[in-house]
């Protein structure tokens, strides 16, 4: 069977004023129907630039994006709006990060949800609001009939989510775009909005790519998950293999500075050091060696390849993964 | 017991009667206020009395009434009283209402679709087309408007539908700078992004994502360029620019009348110079006042968010 879609050498270059700003710097991936992804990294490690890329969503001016992108055996990398816009909705949808600003302020929900449905499936009025209300039911908002003629200011950031989350099922797309999907809501929140979106995704198959800072959010809902650094892949693996057998330290910094509920309370959490790279002149050797408490002199030399591992499925860009008794240092990088 | 007490309590806890007013309904629907809606309702009854004029029992405007008294203050028979040619100034004052709000509103009419749709669009794509007109916009608003509209009149003639069409015009640059403005600050939001990735063509982007939420600029805007341009018409009236004579407009009323008040004895009348000028204050007075609230009435969405 062939992917749903996949991707490959997926580079986006910006044009600045202070340089060309490499965002995402050569990133293959593939997805099956049905299946989730997950895309984790920190702020500025490409990961919104890269999915937006995959969606044809970025800006034409300034933007240069080569590789390639293919949707159901489809080239859409780079492919003008007018052809986009058949896949827009209908084939590929996106959730958006925060729910407080990407509902119109001046639009009723109805309006909102109803619009998409008017424009591909040509539903009228009547069949539109019902359908409409069915969504709102199935993303658990209670009582949708009154919902549907409120404002988006009259709604809590969660049920605003739950309406986002609704507006892109509403044509029943078959691969959907989570980009931190639960970043602006409190935790109990976050839980119930990503456990809708399993549940959604399971029962109407679709191919799911889940976009997040946070590994503990990637941990139980997806199928495999990509780490990405300063616009690159740095380790990939089917996501029982990652937590077992994680062989970046980058990936290991970012599951410590993750907060845990078992810590006993007034423990200091975790950071990592340093900040990404500037990409418009990245480091000459591995991304992440200025940051990562095991580098070496290779690591600041030469950047390391993604490179399978013993297990299938699993590649890693490390030099000297963990693990694998080839680390002089032992000492945790962190304060 | 507590119902009896609560109002002599309440205002020694203004938190306690802010929240109480809160659980009444919306805090956020603020009221337009009486204000408001006098000076509406005032722009509102100069727009039908302009409207039904002819209905109206008012003597022909350039009917000259020897009958009447010449050159006379308020009275009777002439509710504001004649002019030096016996014509009733009521009956003119309401027709040349006809001439500012037919200017006013068409110009800012014409302005709005020659000036707005350029601008929504230019600023929602961007690009070149939007530096065109974005430059082209600076170099006409560097441009002395008044001088320009003389010499195109001059030329081109002085009936009512040049006159509007010209000074629409003249406003569009403007309007272009203040819905593009507008537009910009809606573009790169990202429900406007979020309605892009759901399939929605740009025009339809434009229609019902960001026009609804530049509608409050696009009104209160709208009309503060109609007071403009009412002024503007009464200045061209006033160097005898605007409508031919005999045909009243508040411009040439005042410039009349003004002559008239340096004509020395027996032709001193300055009922002639007051009503036009009252009217066309009143007029752009309530026009900014309506304009102001409903802009202010607005703006709670964005607080909202």
């Amino acid at each position: 069977m062939s992917p749903l879609l996949d991707v490959t050498d997926l580079r986006v270059t910006f044009a600045t004023p202070r340089g060309d700003v490499k965002a995402v710097q050569g990133v293959s991936l593939s997805l099956e129907q049905g299946k989730t992804l997950g895309i984790v990294g920190e702020s500025g490690s490409g990961k919104t630039v890269l999915s937006r890329a995959i969606m044809g969503l970025l800006p034409l001016q300034g933007v240069t994006q080569t590789g390639s992108v293919i949707y159901e055996g489809d080239e859409i990398l780079n492919a003008p709006n007018a052809r986009l816009r058949r896949l827009w909705g209908t084939h590929i949808a996106m959730v958006f990060q925060d729910p407080m600003t990407s509902l119109n302020p001046v639009l009723r929900i109805g309006q909102q949800i109803t619009e998409p449905l008017k424009i591909h499936l040509k539903l009228d009025r009547a069949e539109a609001r019902e359908t409409a209300i069915s969504l709102l039911t199935q993303v658990g908002i209670p009582s949708p009939i009154e919902r549907y003629n409120a404002y988006p200011s009259q709604l809590s950031g969660g049920m605003r989510q739950r309406v986002m989350i609704a507006i892109a099922l509403a044509c029943a797309p078959r691969l959907l775009m989570a980009d931190e999907p639960t970043t602006g809501l409190d935790v109990t929140v976050q839980a119930q909005i990503l456990d809708l979106l399993a549940t959604l995704q399971r029962d109407r198959q679709m191919g799911m790519i889940l976009v997040t800072h946070d590994l503990g959010v990637v941990a139980t809902r997806t199928d495999e998950i990509i780490v990405m650094y300063a616009g690159n892949v740095v380790e990939r693996a089917p996501t029982d293999v990652l937590f077992s057998q994680m062989a970046m330290p980058y990936t290991e910094a970012l599951l410590r500075s993750t907060p845990r509920i078992a810590n006993p309370s007034h423990t200091r959490l975790l950071t990592i050091e340093g900040r990404p790279p500037d990409l418009s002149s990245p480091p000459p050797g591995c991304p992440f060696a200025p940051r990562c408490p095991y580098a070496q002199d290779k690591c600041r030399e030469a950047k390391p390849p993604l490179t399978p591992s013993s297990v299938p499925g699993h590649s890693y860009a490390c030099w000297f993964p963990l693990g694998s008794g080839t680390r002089t240092d032992g000492k945790v990088g962190v304060a | 017991m507590t119902d009896i007490i609560s109002p002599d309590i309440a205002p020694l806890m203004p938190g306690m009667a802010a929240s109480s007013i809160d659980a009444e309904g919306d805090p956020t629907q603020k009221k337009l206020g009486i204000f408001f809606w006098i000076c509406a309702s005032w722009i509102v009854f100069v727009i039908l009395m302009a409207i039904f004029a002819k209905v109206l029992p008012l003597p022909n405007p350039t009917f000259q009434n020897y009958a009447a008294p010449q050159n006379a203050g308020p009275a009777l028979g002439h509710l504001l009283g004649t002019d030096d040619l016996n014509r009733d100034i009521l009956s003119r004052l309401v027709y040349g209402a006809r001439v500012s709000l037919v200017v006013g509103f068409g110009g800012a009419a014409i302005g709005m679709i020659i000036g707005g749709i350029p601008a929504m669009i230019s600023a929602y794509r961007r690009g070149r087309t939007d530096t065109f007109l974005n430059t082209t916009s600076y170099v006409l608003l560097a441009f002395p408007v008044i001088v320009a509209l003389i010499v195109i009149i001059d030329f081109w003639g002085r009936s009512l539908p040049k006159i509007t069409l010209i000074i629409g015009l003249f406003s569009a640059p403007l309007i272009y700078r203040v819905i593009r403005a507008s537009t910009l600050s809606y573009a790169t939001r990202d429900f406007v992004l979020a309605a892009k990735a759901l399939g929605a063509s740009d025009r339809r982007i434009l229609a019902r994502e960001i026009l609804p939420n530049i509608m409050p600029t696009v009104v209160s805007f709208g009309l503060i360029a109609v007071a403009t341009i009412i002024v503007l018409e009464g200045t061209l009236a006033f160097l005898g620019l605007s409508v031919a004579p005999p045909t009243p407009s508040w411009g040439n009323m005042l410039d009349e009348g003004s002559t008239l008040l340096s004509g020395g004895a027996g032709q001193n009348n300055p009922w002639l110079v007051i009503f036009p000028a009252a009217a066309m204050f009143l007029l752009l007075i309530t026009l900014n006042v309506v304009a102001d609230k409903l802009r202010s009435h607005f703006d709670v969405t964005e607080i909202k968010l």
